[in-house]
């Protein structure tokens, strides 16, 4: 019997002045990282409001992570700091209700960092995995 | 069990009116038992001398009728203000939701609040008269007997862990100034924190399930001012009218504590009012216990125009992947 | 008619539900009532009354009607309907068993809502008579016996025995299956006349709806009283929600990402969205809002059903409004009796 190998679905929203740009150096690079993570670029990390998070879970992803600049590198100043905050509080009350942890995440990829991007991303991707598919946050619907 | 009498609530609201300091009295009006009470605008002498009730169970906070009323009303509106109510009511100011010059407040004492629900597990249904007191004597068709509660046993669940006696807006004060309470109000969340995530998860799914999307939580809420709510906007995608799945059901209650994250003064009127008897409050008060551990004490309402945590950072904040270290220990 | 001890209760239960689903009221994690698929172990509430109205099993608050597959330039249309199952529903009191009836008014009319009429037709009743009714009370307003609660069979508990009888050929197939002891009705006769003297008793035992009904839409609608009953209401959905007899619904679509979903959940008029078309809701305020719910149950559901009210008395409003307004404070306050 052959059994298809389970490759979660990640989603990734990318901050369009340093993370975005990280992706296309890792492409550019040749660095490999999974197909199955879907960029989604927004103008500034901050722009990300929880319920994008909720959103893409409910679609079918099973991880959710945000890149942006580096906390003091935002390229509207303070984005990100506020974006910090705001996901702090999320992933907690995510955490709170049960939902597994490592389907969370966020990370500060600089335009520069496209090996970080690379790295970073396979290493969510193999955590998600371990978890397997997202059972607490699904919507039946969109699943069949 | 309140120290401080109807009859000087009354008198305060006939004398205010009589003397042209305001025209309108938000008060509540007597109900078709004991304890169900509604909020009502009185303009006049006579039905404020008949229908204005003061007693245990006058739980509903006033301050979010301010927005509306305070544009509809002509003239000054007289509010009466318990201390948690005092809360939403800076809040609310702190927001801008509505003119403070066109509102008079006075400050009540409170001594908690009682829970009919919990009164009517003692008494049994079929309530014909209920005296309120240090005991509450209630009468049934049941039985001549009257049964005697002790109003302490029937505290409202957000009166048991009170935060504050303590009024932190009024213009005039009826009764004694009370302190802030060092409650024990974080208990239950610490409590659901010390659990396993499976344990967590299968508490708010048995809770959230419950819910029936009325959304009485988010309407009676003092920080859910939205002119439009998302939730009700076919344009914003999520719209939903009822739940439809689990996963609804936890978006609706995520998002709207995350929304008043912040602004929510911790007031408890969504689990007071909620029908099937959710406990919301332990979402807004997860957030309020993070908020407090990760960026420092902050109460909502506390002052006017206070920057709440989520519309502030400081350049060395917590990364949201040690939260799980650094704030539930 | 036919009885069995109190404590035999759980074998009959097992009986039934040998054959078709059964849903009894049980108490939930919070010790309120709530309908629950009954299986060995889920205890009999011994509260009047569950939060929510059993309207769910045959007007489910959400419901899947159909689905829709996109391909290039074709849509299919896909039947996503279950076949119903028989179930039988255990405990419901005279007021939900009459809120069937104001339900059925309006779905089994023509054109037919074939999704209700299918579980109507696959669902047993049986009623329980109300022995300890609460001071919300007020079937009797609009002419329910507590003691007589229809359904297609009744149950009356009396001195520690269920008493049972069949109204309809449905209940009778089910109770004569269940193989119960056959008996005379002095007990049940003697807890009908206790019931009746009880509902005396109820502090709403003398609320009248005389001044509503069909034919009273003039006299009521510009009534100046709305505006006051109504200034405090937030415009949540609890009443419609907890109500036993409201049947609103819209119909919406969900797109799945890979799809539609259609499908039909309740809606409230009390909501800002209720009946919204292209020019907004035709209600504009909270006082328009307000008053269509009660208009509709107490005088234009009447006036197209024979006098029926829309309301069965149940008082489940009265004990969830977060504001406590309500059906009865409206009835007192335009009916002008106290």
């Amino acid at each position: 019997m052959q059994v298809k190998e389970y490759k979660p679905l990640i989603v990734a929203f990318c901050c369009n002045w340093c993370s975005y740009a990280g992706a296309d150096l890792a492409g550019n690079n040749r660095l490999n990282y999974p197909a199955e993570v879907k960029i989604i670029r927004v103008p500034c990390s901050c722009r990300v409001n929880p319920m994008f998070v909720l959103r893409a879970f409910q679609r079918g992803a099973d991880g959710v992570i945000l890149c942006g600049c580096h906390p003091g590198d935002c390229h509207y100043t303070s984005g990100n700091y506020y974006t910090r905050r705001r996901m702090a509080m999320l992933f907690s009350m995510l955490d709170y209700l049960g939902i597994e942890r490592e389907r969370t995440r966020v990370e500060w990829v600089s335009a520069a960092e496209g090996a970080k991007f690379a790295a970073t991303m396979n290493d969510f991707a193999e955590k998600v995995a371990a978890l397997g598919e997202n059972k607490r946050l699904e919507d039946l619907r969109c699943k069949k | 069990m309140q120290k401080i009498t109807r009859d000087v609530l009354v008198e305060k609201a006939v004398s205010l009116l009589e003397n042209g300091t305001v025209a309108n009295v938000l008060g509540w009006r007597k109900g078709e038992f004991d304890y169900d009470i509604t909020p009502a605008v009185f303009t006049d002498k006579a039905d404020i001398e008949a229908n204005f009730v003061w007693n245990d169970f006058c739980g509903a906070n006033f301050s979010k009728y301010l927005v509306q009323k305070t544009r509809k009303l002509e003239g000054k509106i007289l509010v009466f203000l318990k201390p948690c109510d005092t809360y939403s009511f800076n809040q609310l100011l702190t927001e801008h939701r509505f003119d403070r010059e066109k509102v008079y407040a006075v400050g009540v004492s409170c001594e908690g609040m009682v829970d009919i629900d919990k009164i009517k597990a003692i008494a049994g249904d079929g309530i014909s008269k209920i005296v309120c007191g240090e005991m509450i004597e209630v009468s049934t068709v049941y039985s001549d007997e009257v049964i005697k509660i002790d109003a302490k046993d029937v505290l409202e669940g957000r009166c048991e862990s009170c935060k504050s006696k303590k009024h932190v807006a009024y213009d005039e004060l009826l009764g004694e100034e009370g302190d802030v309470i060092d409650s024990n109000r974080f208990d239950e969340v610490a409590k659901l924190e010390a659990m396993t995530p499976d344990e967590r998860f299968a508490f708010w799914q048995e809770q959230l399930s419950k819910c029936i999307r009325c959304n009485a939580c988010r309407d009676i809420c003092p920080a859910c001012t939205c002119e439009n709510c998302v939730f009700n906007n076919p344009n914003s995608g999520v719209e939903n009218k009822a739940a439809a799945n689990s996963f609804e059901e936890k978006m609706f209650h995520i998002i709207r504590a995350f929304h008043v994250a912040g602004r929510c003064t911790d007031c408890g009127e969504c689990s007071r009012v909620c029908p099937q008897n959710i406990p919301l409050h332990l979402l807004n008060r997860k957030f309020i216990k993070d908020m407090d551990s990760f960026y420092g004490e902050y109460q909502a309402g506390a002052e006017v125009g206070s920057r709440a945590p989520l519309v502030n950072y400081t350049t060395e904040d917590v990364e949201p992947c040690d939260v799980f270290e650094g704030g539930n220990e | 008619m036919f009885k069995c001890s109190m404590e035999s209760l759980n074998s009959v239960f097992a009986k039934i539900s040998a054959n078709a689903e059964l849903y009894i009221p049980a108490d939930n994690c919070d010790g309120k009532a709530v309908y629950t698929k009954w299986a060995e172990g889920v205890e009999l509430s011994n509260q009047l009354n569950t939060v929510k109205s059993p309207k769910d099993f045959f007007f489910p608050q959400v419901e899947d009607m159909m689905a829709f597959k996109v391909e290039g330039k074709n849509i299919e249309l896909i039947d996503i309907r279950k076949a119903q199952e028989d179930f039988v529903v255990f405990g419901v009191r005279a007021c939900d068993v009459k809120a069937f009836e104001v339900l059925d008014n309006v779905f089994l009319v023509d054109p037919v809502d074939s999704y209700y009429a299918e579980r109507r037709e696959h669902g047993i009743i049986i009623s329980v008579a109300c022995g300890r009714p609460s001071e919300t009370c007020f079937c009797q307003t609009f002419g329910i016996d507590a003691a007589n609660p229809g359904g297609d069979i009744t149950v009356w508990y009396a001195d520690g025995n269920a008493y049972w009888q069949s109204n309809t050929e449905k209940g009778e197939k089910l109770l004569a299956s269940l193989g119960l002891e056959s008996c005379d009705s002095a007990a049940v006769d003697a807890e009908k006349a206790k019931i009746a003297n009880i509902m005396k008793k109820l502090p709403l035992a003398e609320l009248k709806a005389d001044a509503f009904g069909g034919g009273k839409t003039m006299e009521l609608f510009n009534r100046p009283e709305w505006k006051a009953l109504s200034e405090s209401c937030l415009g949540c959905g609890t009443c419609t929600f907890v109500c036993p007899t409201c049947q609103c619904y819209d119909v919406k679509e969900f797109n799945t990402g890979k799809g539609v979903v259609r499908f039909r959940c309740w809606d409230s008029c009390m909501y800002s969205d209720f009946t919204k078309c292209a020019h907004g809701n035709p209600r504009l305020s909270q006082v328009e809002r307000f008053r269509q719910r009660f208009m509709h149950k107490l005088v234009y559901y009447p006036e197209n059903n024979n006098g029926l009210f829309g309301c069965v008395g149940c008082g489940r409003c009265l004990a969830k409004c977060p504001i406590s307004m309500n059906i009865v404070k409206v009835m007192k306050t335009l009916g002008g009796n106290a």
